[in-house]
């Protein structure tokens, strides 16, 4: 081993309780960063998920213009036939074509305003949980029949239960006059007021003919086996329609603006709070190395005398630092791996959580997503922390005098 | 040749309230090759005269000159590299580096110069039995006498051959056999390698190995004279 690094190793060890507090320091924060920043993934991978399954999926296929405008005209074509493209080309069964439009319900005493959705009743229930959120009645099973599914709040609201009449009105796409009377045939309840409140699904091919779609829809959703594959599905169904040019792909992100900046402010105010712990952990190397520094002023110079330059102490200096907090990134990061892996096999809950999610039709565990990020992003900070805490004590030494030093006992 | 040449040094230094001048307008001029002795009571400025040849520390006028290099104007780093090519030093307190063992603290000097590994081994381990420490390569400073220690700070300095050697008080903490040992080595060094020693001592042993002899008082010199050494 170089004599340099032999030299650096073996000053470590002069005080090995301060070196191991230290690296103890930097092992727990690795610890907590790794198994926090890998719960966090998980959270916003649950977070995502369940906010996704429930309606909008991981993209949808749209004209251009319809998701700021939502205007009836803005339709998709054929939207089934290139539902049913899409699920053969993608040999995937989480592909399912809507219509939307806004009417008015009226029930024999109330009327509220509300979203409609035409869905394939086949394939919704591949890429929602709505259709597994009936309390009351069932799901929809025909394409063509006249009935319709509603949210809790909204049958409460109009007044209704499973088997009365909903009359419909609305402008079909041509800016027509559209009306219709259809059957109560399922209540669903999501636990999101908004969702239980103004949301009706009906057949999408009844749909169509109530409000003279021609065929047409306004989006093919479509499910990812997982977020982490969004992307890579998003650039096949890009390939796939690249003869269509009348129509655009929005991802996730696009489709929920909201739920993607919820995510970065939590990130915003988690990462602050890592930021301190970080900090913390800096301060303490940088006690460490003070002293260390501090106690051997006589060594230095020494070996300034004998022509080590400052600047070649205060590398020194660094390689010192640089070896414990590489002890304590690889110990912290391989603890933390360890310890988050159980999570990541057993799930993380607590009381109260899994009712909680139940009532939303989502698994009531949070897995942390242990990633080669999440194991490493957060040892790595500490690890280029603890080196910028070297810094002072390193460029202290560029102002030390070979003679003064040797007279520091 | 002139090895070191001190022109009209002056140093002083402030304690308490008082200021006390360690070199006052000091002069002198070295051969190389010779083997100097300084000799002064306590405070007679010495160890600030060594101190300023090293360049470890900087005159407050005057001039100090190594060959022909002037060092009392150059840069740490300058002063640094000065040190490490052309010096070699023995202090009175040995100060070796605890956590590294003998052949280590000889090793250490070379490795900072750049000297190949392999060589830096062999020539380690040929200088500590040049000094007497064969078998005590792997030992540390703690697990070493006075006289061993210092022997291997000796080792330290002279293994890459040196223009100059200074030592301060290098005999203080010997007993008088390894004094005697360790003044005998610097003779020999001097004389099969043509190296320039200046010792500062007040160590009436250490003079007679001295063939010029400097007595100082007061940071002026107030004696210089050849004689012949033991």
């Amino acid at each position: 081993m170089n004599i340099v690094l032999r030299l650096a190793w073996r000053n470590l060890w002069r005080h090995s309780r301060r070196t191991w507090l230290t690296i103890g320091a930097m092992v727990f924060s690795n610890v907590l960063l790794v198994f926090m920043i890998s719960l966090q993934f998980g959270m916003y991978g649950l977070m995502i998920d369940n906010t996704l399954k429930v309606f909008s999926g991981h993209m949808q296929v749209q004209a251009p213009g319809y998701k700021d405008d939502q205007k009836m005209r803005q339709v998709v074509p054929d939207v089934q036939p290139l539902a049913a493209h899409l699920r053969s080309e993608l040999a995937s069964d989480t592909i399912a074509a809507r219509g939307w439009a806004f009417g008015l319900a009226s029930s024999a005493e109330r009327s509220y305003g509300i979203g409609i959705y035409g869905v394939e009743p086949d394939f919704e229930p591949q890429v929602s949980n709505i259709p597994g959120l009936i309390e009351e009645g069932r799901y929809l099973d025909d394409t063509n029949a006249t009935e319709i599914v509603i949210g809790t709040m909204l049958a409460r609201n109009l007044r209704i239960g499973i088997g009365d009449e909903l009359t419909l009105l609305g402008s079909g796409v041509d800016g027509s006059f559209a009306a219709a009377v259809v059957n109560v045939v399922g209540i669903f309840g999501s636990g999101v007021k908004e969702i239980d409140r103004n949301i009706a699904q009906m057949p999408l091919g009844a749909f169509q003919d109530i409000f003279y779609m021609n065929g047409a829809g306004h989006q093919v959703v479509l499910l990812a086996p997982d977020l982490g594959q969004a992307d890579i599905l998003q650039a096949r169904v890009e390939t796939a329609l690249s003869d269509d040019s009348d129509l655009v792909v929005h991802g996730w992100d696009e489709l929920q603006p909201g739920l993607k900046q919820a995510i970065q402010a939590d990130m915003s105010s988690a990462f602050f709070m890592y930021g301190i712990l970080v900090i913390l952990v800096a301060f303490s190397v940088l006690n460490t190395q003070l002293m260390s520094v501090l106690e051997r002023t006589h060594e230095f110079g020494i070996v300034m005398s004998l022509g080590l330059k400052p600047g070649r102490l205060g590398r020194l200096v660094m390689l010192e630092t640089a070896m414990m907090g590489f002890i304590g990134m690889i110990l912290g990061a391989l603890a933390g791996a360890l310890f988050t892996t159980w999570f990541t096999v057993n799930g993380f809950t607590y009381p109260g959580m899994e009712e909680m999610v139940a009532n939303f039709n989502l698994p009531g565990r949070v897995y942390p997503r242990a990633t080669l990020v999440s194991s490493f992003a957060g040892p790595l900070v500490v690890f280029l922390f603890t080196l910028a805490a070297a810094v002072y004590p390193a460029l202290r030494l560029h102002r030390l005098h070979p003679v003064e030093a040797m007279r520091t006992t | 040749m002139t090895a070191v040449r001190c022109i009209d040094l002056c140093k002083t230094y402030r304690q308490g309230d008082q200021d006390i001048k360690a070199l006052d307008h000091l002069s002198i001029d070295i051969e190389k090759g010779e083997f100097v002795c300084l000799m002064s009571p306590s405070g007679g400025g010495k160890t600030t005269l060594l101190n300023a040849i090293g360049g470890l520390d900087i005159p407050d006028s005057g001039e100090v000159w190594i060959a022909d290099e002037r060092i009392d104007q150059m840069s740490k780093g300058q002063l640094a590299d000065l040190r490490l090519a052309n010096i070699g030093f023995v202090f009175q307190a040995y100060n070796l580096i605890p956590v590294l063992s003998a052949q280590e603290n000889v090793e250490f000097v070379m490795q900072v110069q750049g000297v190949p590994a392999a060589k830096r081994r062999d020539k380690s381990y040929a200088i500590l039995e040049e000094v007497g420490l064969k078998g005590l390569e792997t030992r540390r400073p703690a697990e070493m006498s006075g006289g061993q220690q210092q022997r291997v700070a000796v080792a330290r300095a002279i293994v890459s051959r040196p223009e100059l050697v200074l030592a301060d008080e290098p005999t203080a903490n010997l007993d008088s056999k390894t004094s005697a040992e360790l003044m005998k080595l610097f003779t020999e060094l001097n004389e099969h390698h043509n190296t320039t020693f200046i010792i500062a001592t007040h160590d009436q042993r250490v003079q007679a190995y001295a063939k010029r002899l400097v007595r100082m008082l007061d940071g002026r010199i107030v004696g210089d004279a050849e004689q012949h050494a033991a």
